[in-house]
């Protein structure tokens, strides 16, 4: 008897259409809990570094988390991995609603693609009916819509739809997949497009089982009301229409410019108008009490939805107001476009464009308005006409294949990747590390346990650890105590803060577990509901697993190395763990770098960003040094290094 | 006129405007409604379900109440702040035009019923369940005349009910009496 998971797989050959449901290893549950940590176990097992992104060998994986279909709240994000086409690496995202679930629920952990469609098709799973069905009719249709045209052929409005648009079909390599009003991108939408795979459609009747039902029920209900009740969980822009933070604070255009003064009284009353005028209600993913996601009705639009951040990016960009945004984001997620990366490859065009870089022979017919030329930018790429071809690949590839200085204009890339539009004063030394040697590419999959800044008094800083359950080790408060300037903690806090607030995210993205109750949630405010204290009995009475704390802390490490190793077989290396160079103004090369070497002995890596033989022997995942010194990417040798605080004899 | 007794209501209110449709109290009905308790969770066999239209911004929680073997003509369209609503969105009813409140294993109908345990549950699982009071409870008395108190079917006797309309009476009878017949060796 399998609890809290299936116990199988689907695994479906696009290219042969064959389809095959397939039992797992329980052990691999012991050791990687699911989600993204199994599949990245399947990608490091089955895709040689050999394999790019739009060959057939390359998977692409939907993986339900562990907790997926149990009463536990707030489990019901859908992991969907690959190897991603802009950063040729490990592409990792994850998108809420109630796919993960419904999946489960038809008897699947997880479905593994491999191979190519000869002609556009999508995947209709009903429990033990599993079928490729013809998408012709689907091609080229917005990624809502795509899900009503489904529900609708097969007569059933239950049914879990995650579809890619018009962009994924153009393998744009900022294209998502939407589902419902959530959506997976960073790399995901264009494999699936690659793949000619249109959509998944999901019905399941069947039963998720527990371990120990009537305590853990007891539980959720008491975590759900918590939940429900508290201001530290789910996004709090929801119900705070002050986002003085992302305006202020967050760079404008191609991410350069930055309006510290910009938020007033008079916008805001202005801006929350606009949003109730216009807002229908806000709701939530599957099982969750929070509702973060604002439904909007906008005039001569469908409606659609939006969390957090995901409505300032567009006129960010454009130098414009939330109507614009408002006006622009319901067809931007039809097209199927991630709303964080796209205008920032727009943003970048129009300062090519200023810059004589692309002319009128480019962009023929380019407005003069900024928020006219971002239309007529994101209507180019997501159909890769002209210019757009380019534009398609990411600001990153776009600067190469555009050429003629070009590339410097891509300022704001990390391992090829868009980054959020940040640029800071004074270095914060976690943010260093985080932004370096992030697997994730988006600094929001790393952040979140320990604050972003400082408490300036002693008194509130002891009124904040008197409430913080989620501190997994009392070392965390004695950093956060002795906190007071922002760029000033020692290398030892920097490393120690780092792992725990990556840790958190992996076993979010093992669980299934939202990290606006979990892992990105603790740094404003710090009361989450989900921590290393309380998962372990979480996930002991849901699955019948003994988890003990050090088990977690392990199983991130195993995941978080395993994901590390996936890469460095693709040639990542320690030249490629740097931040935009203009993320921070004030800079120290020789301070960053003996951070770098700090980590990466902490975490028992080489000082060029490898996993040592010893650490992957004592993560249970030696197989990932046979492989490494079979390929000369490590001897066998590497002899642990001390951090430099252990070496002074004193914190540094 | 017959006697007038006092009886308690039991009702559930939906306010639609606060459902989030997180459909935590489908998970909390199957939950309470497998054996053994809350071992497993299957919406699909909860008792309340929310029907749901992202697009035409629709969140309506309705529970399963009476059996029909037939569907109705269901051409009633409401339209409740501009959106329109079908009539089965607010229907209770169990019948064979949708697929909801029947038992996925068995199509048997699924019935409601307010969550009778022993000892009693303080309100209903969905409304302890429901994070945002979009379901709330409510106990209100009323005086009726004594005949005409009826006893409602309860889930055993609908799931009996859907077989006689398939087999009839007789069919059912013989198969019953066979199988004790063998139970009993």
């Amino acid at each position: 008897m399998r609890y809290a998971e299936t116990g199988y797989i689907l695994e479906v050959d696009l290219t042969r259409g064959n389809i095959e449901r397939v039992e797992t290893d329980p052990k691999l549950t012991e050791m990687y809990i699911g989600g993204q940590g199994t599949a990245a176990k399947i990608i490091w097992d089955r895709v040689p570094p050999e394999t790019q992104a739009f060959d057939p060998e390359n998977l692409l994986i939907f993986s339900t988390g562990l907790l997926h279909g149990t009463p536990i709240p707030a489990a019901n994000r859908t992991a969907v991995n690959t190897i991603s086409p802009a950063t040729g690496l490990f592409g990792h995202s994850l998108m809420g609603g109630h796919f993960g679930p419904e999946l489960k629920y038809a008897g699947y952990d997880k479905i593994i693609f491999r191979g190519k469609s000869p002609k556009l098709v999508y995947l209709w799973i009903n429990n033990d009916k599993v079928e490729l069905r013809d998408a012709s009719h689907l091609q080229g249709k917005g990624a809502i819509e795509t899900a009503y045209l489904i529900r609708e052929e097969l007569q059933d409005p239950n049914i879990q739809v995650a579809a890619i648009g018009p962009a994924g079909e153009n393998r744009v390599y900022t294209a998502s997949i939407e589902h419902d009003y959530n959506a997976a991108a960073r790399g995901v939408g264009p494999v699936m497009g690659d793949k000619k795979l249109k959509a998944i459609a999901v019905r399941g009747t069947k039963d998720i089982y527990v371990c120990q039902p009537a305590e853990l029920f007891a539980e959720c209900l008491a975590l759900r009301k918590k939940m429900a009740e508290s201001d530290k969980v789910g996004d709090w822009m929801a119900v705070d229409e002050d986002d003085s933070f992302h305006h202020n604070n967050f760079s404008w255009g191609n991410a350069r410019v930055r309006i510290k003064d910009y938020w007033s009284d008079e916008l805001q009353e202005r801006w929350t108008r606009l949003k109730y005028d216009h807002m229908d209600r806000q709701i939530g993913c599957y099982n969750c009490p929070k509702a973060c996601i604002n439904v909007i009705s906008w005039p001569g639009r469908r409606r659609f939805g939006y969390k957090c951040y995901g409505k300032d990016t567009y006129h960010m960009a454009a130098f414009k107001e939330l109507d614009f945004t408002y006006d622009i984001l319901g067809i931007a997620q039809e097209y199927g476009l991630d709303s964080y990366s796209t205008p920032q490859v727009i943003a970048f065009a129009i300062e090519l464009y200023e810059a004589g870089i692309l002319t009128d022979k480019d962009l023929p017919g380019f407005p003069s308005d900024s928020g006219e030329r971002t239309w007529y930018l994101m209507e180019k790429i997501v159909r890769r006409e002209g210019i757009g071809d380019k534009l398609a690949d990411g600001v990153y590839w776009a600067a190469r294949r555009i050429g003629s200085g070009a590339e410097a204009y891509d300022h704001n890339t990390v391992k090829h990747f868009e980054q959020l539009p940040i640029k800071l004063g004074k270095l914060n030394p976690p943010y260093f590390l985080m932004i370096a040697t992030a697997e994730k590419m988006a600094i929001t999959q790393i952040e979140g346990s320990f604050p972003q800044d400082p408490l300036p008094t002693i008194e509130e800083r002891e009124e904040f650890c008197k409430h913080w359950d989620a501190v997994p080790d009392p070392k965390f408060i004695k950093y956060f105590m002795e906190w007071e300037k922002r760029n000033e903690i020692s290398n030892e806090a920097s490393c120690a803060i780092t792992e725990w607030n990556e840790a958190m995210h992996y076993l979010d993205d093992a669980t299934g577990l939202c990290g606006f109750v979990s892992s990105f949630r603790g740094q404003f405010g710090g009361g989450v509901v989900y921590h290393m204290n309380n998962l372990p009995r979480i996930l002991t009475l849901a699955t019948g697993i003994e988890f003990t704390k050090d088990d977690l802390w392990s199983i991130y490490r195993r995941n978080r190395n395993l994901i590390r190793a996936i890469n460095n077989r693709r040639g990542m290396r320690r030249a490629d763990d740097r931040p935009p160079e203009d993320h921070w103004a004030v800079r120290d090369e020789a301070f960053e770098q003996q951070l770098l070497s700090d980590y990466y002995a902490y975490q028992g890596w080489t000082m060029d960003g490898v996993p040592r033989k010893d650490t992957l022997e004592r993560l249970g995942i030696g197989y990932v040094a046979e492989d490494f010194i079979k390929r000369g990417i490590l001897t066998g040798d590497e002899v642990p290094v001390e951090p430099s605080w252990k070496k002074e004899g004193k914190n540094s | 006129m017959g006697e007038l007794v006092k009886k308690t209501i039991r009702r559930i209110k939906v306010d639609l405007k606060k459902c989030n449709g997180c459909r935590a109290c489908e998970i909390a009905c199957s939950a309470f409604h497998a054996k053994p308790k809350y071992s497993s969770v299957n919406p699909a066999r909860a008792r309340i379900r929310v029907v749901k239209d992202l697009l035409n911004d629709e969140y309506v929680p309705i529970r399963a109440t009476d059996y029909s073997k037939a569907q109705c003509d269901g051409r009633r369209v409401y339209v409740v702040d501009g959106k329109e609503y079908s009539e089965c969105s607010f229907c209770g009813t169990i019948c064979p035009a949708r697929d909801l409140f029947h038992e996925p294993d068995s199509g048997l109908p699924l019935k409601c019923d307010m969550c009778e345990d022993d000892p009693p549950q303080p309100e209903p699982l969905c409304v302890q369940a429901c994070p945002l009071n979009c379901l709330t409870y409510e106990e209100k008395e009323v005086w009726v005349e004594a005949d005409e108190e009826q006893v409602r079917p309860a889930e055993m006797e609908l799931g009996l009910k859907s077989l006689v309309d398939k087999y009839g009476y007789q069919e059912l009878s013989d198969t019953f009496a066979r199988m004790s017949q063998k139970a009993k060796g």
